[in-house]
């Protein structure tokens, strides 16, 4: 049977980010998968050559649209633990607030977009409907919808007061129940089972073997999650890894339902025990030393590499993103694939280019 | 949460054996990065099994570097090393997905490359008419 190579990107209806594949197919099966990245490499690694380590907090954020908050978090823990900043209990427990409202609205929005590549147009306005209500606690908390710039070295740079805490409690009991009623669909709807059942499915080994982090490998049945590390609250708040062990596009959609489960409950635990005190502690100097830094992003681990040598400016700044790691595992499931099938495995790595390429 | 490096420092043609003998443990690889130093180039290798890391340190030349790949020993390595060569001139030998360059569109070819000027041109250019 002949071969037939089909372009699918960079710009492409269900990717909000440029990828490119060249799709060898046969007839409706797809042989191989050719990856092309490099379209929105910005050199912020670079950048660190150009603005200090105290502003570079800002670039950091700005790595990604979406968990920007948590890339500003990791940014601030690599460098407290080069420079051994105690960082305030209090300030550590709202980051981890941001951090987990930060997962939500990046796990709707995902929902959102797949509810979307399926077809299921109301289903999409749903999930984003339930996601603006997360985007409105956050900007009455810090000001901003998805850039928050709360998180600064030595700590926070707002608090919540304890009248928004109980308004924030009550907000989330009904966004649970939103979410749970948006969920229902995804697992339960004979049409997105169809669509998602079966489909792109990556074995526990392969998925380990190939680096896959977040959603992606737990989908598989590897039970891991860099919050177990006990960065921020979750010293206190101890977090197990959402697993499945299908390791197909359902799983890693069913994975994403209940994390943001899991981040509620989270968020309820660390407003209710949120100690009082400081929210940030006075930072002097420069850094001098290395570290490595992970978290668990939404879409996995993130990996700061941090070197500086006592000057304003780093000397190395590198980030290995997650989707940088999913990149490989999604390339190795879209062989033997139906051609149809292709934007619903793409999409389920949640693939964040911005990020990957920085 | 942060942790400080335990980093261990291998020479280059002792690479490839640590490196199978993290894959015969079980370790995932997490990352590979470079950083440019004045004289060198300095490759970090973590792994992690069951949320431990574990770094390799490797130290290179500045000039003409050629890093040994790793690719055929953990596939996902493609990715760090078709990068690596991308930003900082560093040549992969034995790759086993080559993107020749074609990774990362950069404004600037190698930006984290030698920072080392080039040789001047021994023959002066010809004068021409203003």
């Amino acid at each position: 049977m002949s071969r037939t190579v089909i372009p699918f990107g960079p710009q492409h209806p269900v990717l909000p980010e440029p990828i490119h594949l060249d799709l060898v197919v046969e007839d409706e099966k797809v042989i191989e998968a050719r990856p092309s990245i490099g379209f929105v490499h910005r050199g912020l690694e670079k950048l660190v050559e150009k603005k200090d380590y105290v502003e570079f907090v800002y670039v950091a954020e700005r790595i990604c649209g979406i968990c920007s908050f948590i890339h500003g978090q990791t940014y601030c823990q690599a460098i407290e633990s080069i420079m051994d900043v105690q960082v305030p209990p209090r300030a550590l427990y709202l980051r981890t607030v941001w951090g987990e409202l930060s997962r939500i609205h990046s796990h709707l929005l995902w929902l959102g977009l797949m509810a979307d590549a399926m077809g299921f147009e109301s289903l999409f306005m749903h999930s984003w409907r339930v996601r603006e209500k997360i985007l409105n606690i956050v900007e009455a908390t810090t000001g901003g919808r998805v850039i928050f710039s709360s998180c600064k070295i030595g700590g926070v740079r707002r608090d919540i007061e304890a009248e928004a805490i109980t308004g924030i409690l009550k907000e989330l009991n009904a966004i649970e129940q939103d979410m749970r009623d948006v969920c229902k669909v995804f697992l339960d709807d004979s049409s997105a089972k169809a669509r998602l059942c079966g489909v792109g499915v990556l074995s526990k080994k392969d998925a380990y073997d190939l680096g896959c982090v977040g959603p992606m490998l737990r989908a598989s049945g590897v039970s891991q999650d860099m919050r177990r590390l006990g960065y921020a609250a979750f010293m206190d708040i101890p977090v197990e890894p959402v697993t499945r062990s299908e390791g197909d596009c359902y799983a890693r959609c069913a994975v994403r339902c209940e994390e943001l489960m899991q981040s509620v409950r989270i968020i309820r635990t660390a407003l209710t025990q949120i100690p009082a005190g400081e929210i940030a502690v006075k930072v002097t100097g420069n850094p001098n030393g290395e570290t490595i830094a992970r978290t668990e992003q939404p879409r996995g681990e993130v990996v700061y590499h941090i070197k500086a040598n006592a000057t304003k400016n780093l000397q190395r700044f590198r980030v290995r993103t997650p989707t940088f790691a999913n990149l490989p595992a999604m390339l190795s499931i879209l062989p033997g694939c139906e051609l149809a099938d292709v934007p619903i495995i793409v999409l389920t790595i949640d693939p964040c280019i911005s990020c990957t390429e920085r | 949460m942060s942790q400080e490096p335990n980093i261990k420092v291998i020479l280059a043609d002792q690479l490839r054996d640590e490196v199978r003998a993290m894959r015969k443990q079980g370790q995932r690889l997490v990352q590979m990065s470079a950083t440019r130093l004045p004289d060198e180039v300095e490759l970090t290798y973590s792994f992690d099994l069951n949320d431990h890391l574990t770094n390799f340190r490797l130290v290179l030349p500045g000039e003409d570097t050629v890093l040994p790949s790793i690719s055929e020993i953990y596939g996902c390595a493609i990715l760090y090393e078709n990068e690596i060569h991308d930003l900082f001139d560093v040549r992969v030998d034995g790759l086993t997905v080559d993107f020749k360059g074609n990774l990362y569109n950069t404004a600037v070819k190698f930006p984290f490359g030698s920072t080392k000027a080039p040789c001047a041109n021994p023959e002066p250019a010809a004068a021409t008419n203003p």
